[in-house]
C-alpha cells in the first residue's frame, strides 16, 4: 500500500491523516514536503495521525523526527496520533516515545496546544 | 529438519527498489522456514535496514556497484549476510542513537534497529572489501513448528 497523506485544518490545528508506507523512496520525502509547506503556511499546530500507516522503517522514523524538528524551529508543535503497535514499539525502542507528544483521542491531542 | 543448510543468494543493484526486492525475498524464505507474522516483519525490516545501509552509506548510491544478499537457512538459524562494495565500517564507530544528543537526529537508526530485532548481528569486513553485514535469527521453539525450507 503506497503512502498517502491528507491534510485537514481544525482551527488553529492541522491534522494530516497519513496512511499506507512511510518508508525510504516512498513516503518519506513526501511527508517532508508537506509539513515544510504546511509551516511555510503559517500552520505551526500539526497532528500526525499515523491510524492507517502500516509500516515505518528508520528512514520514515527520520522524517518523524524531521517533522518534528521542523515545526518546533518555527515555533509550533508536532504532536502523533493514532500509533498502531509496529509504530508505537519502534518509538519505544528508539526512545522517541519520550520526544513525541502521542495521543489515542484527536479531540485531546487538539486541545493539548498551547499557543 | 533435514539437518542441511539450504542458501539463497542474490545479486542486487544499488538501486531503491533492491530495498524492497531484497525485503520480499527474505519475508518468503522467512514464512518458509516457519517463523511467524512478527518475526517476519523483524526479519524482514533488518534485512530493509541492511540494503539500505548498503544502497547509501556502503555503495553510495552508485549503481554499478553491487549488493549481495545471502539467506541461508542453517539446522539452527536464519542466516543473512548484506555485503557492499564500499569502503566498510567499524561497528564501534557508529554513534549511539539513543544517546540524549543523538534522539533527535534524522538518521542512524538503521543498524540499531537490525542489533534489537535479530539475535546475533556483526560487520565484518566483506571478503573483497566493503562491509558484510551478518545477522541471524534463531527458529522459535514451537513444537513442529519453525522447520528450514526443504
Amino acid at each position: 500500500m503506497s503512502f498517502k497523506a491528507t491534510a485537514r485544518d481544525i482551527g488553529d490545528a492541522t491534522v494530516m491523516d497519513l496512511s499506507g508506507r512511510i518508508t525510504l523512496g516512498e513516503g518519506s520525502a513526501m511527508l517532508r514536503e508537506m509539513i515544510k509547506e504546511l509551516v511555510g503556511k503559517g500552520r505551526k499546530h500539526i497532528v500526525l495521525n499515523l491510524g492507517d500507516v502500516t509500516y515505518i522503517d528508520s528512514s520514515g522514523i527520520g522524517e518523524l523526527v524531521s517533522g518534528f524538528q521542523t515545526v518546533r524551529t518555527s515555533g509550533g508543535q508536532l504532536k502523533l496520533l493514532h500509533l498502531t503497535k509496529k509504530v508505537h514499539d519502534l518509538l519505544q525502542i528508539t526512545k522517541l516515545f519520550t520526544v513525541f507528544d502521542v495521543y489515542s483521542d484527536e479531540s485531546v491531542a487538539l486541545a493539548s496546544f498551547t499557543s | 529438519m533435514s539437518g542441511q543448510t539450504h542458501r539463497v543468494e542474490v545479486t542486487l543493484e544499488t538501486l531503491l527498489e533492491s530495498v524492497d526486492l531484497a525485503e520480499d525475498i527474505t519475508m518468503r524464505v522467512a514464512d518458509a522456514a516457519g517463523f511467524d507474522e512478527e518475526q517476519r516483519y523483524r526479519i524482514g525490516m533488518s534485512v530493509r535496514e541492511g540494503v539500505i545501509n548498503a544502497y547509501q552509506y556502503g555503495n553510495q548510491a552508485e549503481r554499478d556497484r553491487k549488493i549481495v544478499l545471502t539467506l541461508e537457512l542453517t539446522p539452527e538459524k536464519l542466516v543473512i549476510r548484506v555485503l557492499d562494495q564500499g569502503p566498510g565500517f567499524s561497528l564501534a564507530d557508529v554513534p549511539d542513537p539513543l544517546a540524549e544528543e543523538n534522539l533527535l537526529k534524522t538518521s542512524g537508526r538503521g543498524l540499531f534497529l537490525m542489533k534489537a530485532f535479530m539475535d546475533e548481528f556483526a560487520v565484518n569486513p566483506g571478503p573483497a572489501g566493503g562491509a558484510e553485514l551478518v545477522m541471524a535469527k534463531r527458529y522459535p521453539a514451537v513444537p513442529g513448528g519453525a522447520q528450514p525450507a526443504k
